[in-house]
């Protein structure tokens, strides 16, 4: 999975949970939930969205990397299977 | 109209879900009813055959008045189809869900009210025609869809704007929205009301024109004062520690796919119905001059829905669901709270409310409790504390629990006993999981 990948996988996702929130006003190196104002619920169906379209595992111990989209972005890429292009 | 809240006083119908000649049964969902806060199924208690609708869609009225007309099972009805017998008399454009239900999705049934965009008039490319998020998206798009010439493209409205319009005479086609994508919103369609009427003043009278979000605000505003006004709160807070509640959810978790790990809303949210078995004086009803104990635990939850306003739907028998199974309802309360479709029985059956304000930050919450009900608990943010434990220095993470209650049904030691009580389930997690009621 490419960057690029990821962030439309994260943008689709979100679009679900927060379908109000322009992404592209999103400061990647900024808390994430703060910024589209997701509670727990919204992270927990987040990471169910991840889980389901993307195919990476993500464990509890992962939620500290997601807190930011540039965060989410590169856990996203590095787990993936190759981190190269699909 | 049925009361569908201790703060609702009117109700407008969005969907009627039957038509004259339909045979229903007692429990079937007949009707959608917007109450200012969420889009709410009823369901009919008779069994029968529907004679005539005399609320149409779009109309709002109180709570008490008649909706429709049942005759006995077995009467024969004429249903037509005609539209001089359905549908509401002011409308021009298709009132959603018309006479033609096609599926769609509570989300995208939201998100085109929210948009503005009719969904009788969008082409569906979903199963059977169904109008999926995607059709919904791209019709606010700037560029104008591949569609017939703008003249009968369907002008982008909500439902409550093309009331509005019908009911000032201004033509809707003939204006410019200012909403999102081009919609025309109720404020385009005031402004270009001819200035005919005897009292048009620059602000709207509250009465006639409230938009939604002020609608919410009035409602629950009436319904805060009123809390204040008659019910003599006594307050109560103390500070739990959650380490081994912590290491539960986390052990539990660790070993679970995504979709079935659990929140720690859902442990407290258990911890709380199972205390409000052991004092009953925490969950039932204040009427009539007298508190009625509730027979079940029916959990409000509060809510907040995204651009304002605060639900609070009930999750049933919550002393004894599994927790796994409480998660799960609660995902689903949240999910269709925020998608504006909720059931009757979710709004009304609440016997106490919790309300966690842990994910923004603040330390405690005190509640307002929510007539008819006694009591209020309120979780804070989940917080790493210093704590003495065996006379040394340590770290926990804690929350801090509060309680509101009613003085006219318990003192403060009632109170007390309560969240000491959910204090002691807390610190045994394990006890949590499983559901079912036992004797005590």
């Amino acid at each position: 999975m490419t960057a690029d990948q990821a962030r439309e996988a994260i943008a689709a996702a979100l679009r679900q949970i927060a379908p109000e929130a322009d992404l592209s006003e999103v400061d990647p190196d900024g808390d994430l939930r703060e910024q589209l104002d997701l509670d727990s619920m919204d992270f927990l169906n987040l990471v169910v969205q991840l889980d389901s379209t993307t195919g990476v595992v993500i464990s509890e111990d992962d939620y500290p990397a997601l807190e930011t989209l540039a965060g989410a972005v590169r856990l996203l890429v590095s787990r993936s299977s190759t981190g190269a292009s699909a | 109209m049925p009361s569908l809240g201790a703060d609702m006083e009117v109700g407008t119908v969005l969907e009627w879900l039957v038509q004259p000649g339909a045979e229903v049964h007692r429990g079937d969902i007949v009707a959608v009813i917007d109450t200012a806060k969420a889009a709410v199924e009823v369901e009919v208690f008779d069994d029968g055959v529907v004679d005539e609708i005399l609320v149409p869609v779009g109309k709002s009225v109180p709570v008490g008045t008649l909706l429709a007309l049942l005759a006995p099972v077995g009467t024969s009805v004429p249903s037509p189809r005609t539209a001089a017998e359905t549908a509401a008399p002011q409308h021009e454009a298709p009132p959603p869900g018309g006479e033609q239900v096609r599926v769609t999705s509570p989300i995208v049934r939201h998100l085109a009210h929210q948009r503005g965009v009719d969904l009788a008039a969008l082409p569906g490319t979903g199963a059977d025609g169904a109008v999926t998020r995607d059709d919904v998206e791209r019709a606010v798009l700037p560029a104008t869809p591949a569609a017939p010439a703008a003249r009968t493209a369907p002008v982008r409205s909500s439902p409550y704007a093309r009331r509005r319009a019908a009911e000032l005479g201004v033509d809707l086609a003939r204006l410019t929205g200012t909403g999102q994508g081009g919609t025309v919103t109720v404020a385009d369609v005031e402004q270009a009301a001819p200035a005919v009427r005897t009292e048009a003043p620059a602000e709207p009278t509250p009465p006639s024109t409230p938009d939604r979000q002020s609608a919410m605000r009035d409602t629950i505003g009436r319904l805060m004062a009123r809390s204040k006004r008659e019910i003599p709160h006594y307050y109560l807070t103390t500070t739990v520690d959650l380490d081994r509640a912590s290491s539960f959810l986390r052990e539990t978790n660790r070993a679970r796919p995504v979709p079935d790990r659990i929140l720690p809303a859902a442990l407290l949210l258990k911890a709380v119905a199972l205390g409000c078995r052991d004092v009953p004086a925490m969950n039932g009803f204040w009427q009539d001059d007298g508190f009625v104990a509730a027979d079940a635990v029916h959990l409000g939850v509060a809510v907040a829905l995204r651009g304002g306003g605060l639900v609070t739907p009930a999750i049933h028998d919550a002393d004894s669901l599994p927790l796994d199974e409480l998660m799960a309802r609660l995902r689903d309360l949240v999910g269709r709270t925020r998608a504006g479709r909720l059931r009757r029985a979710e709004l009304t059956d609440g016997t106490i409310t919790v309300t966690n304000l842990g994910d923004l930050g603040v330390e405690s919450v005190h509640g307002v409790i929510y007539p008819p009900q006694v009591a209020i608990v309120g979780f804070g943010k989940v917080l790493d504390r210093p704590v003495a434990v065996d006379g040394l220095l340590g770290v926990r993470p804690t929350v801090t629990m509060t309680l509101a209650a009613d003085h006219r049904v318990s003192d403060g030691i009632v109170g007390a006993r309560f969240l000491t009580t959910v204090d002691r389930l807390l610190q045994r997690p394990e006890t949590l999981l499983q559901g079912g009621c036992d004797d005590r």
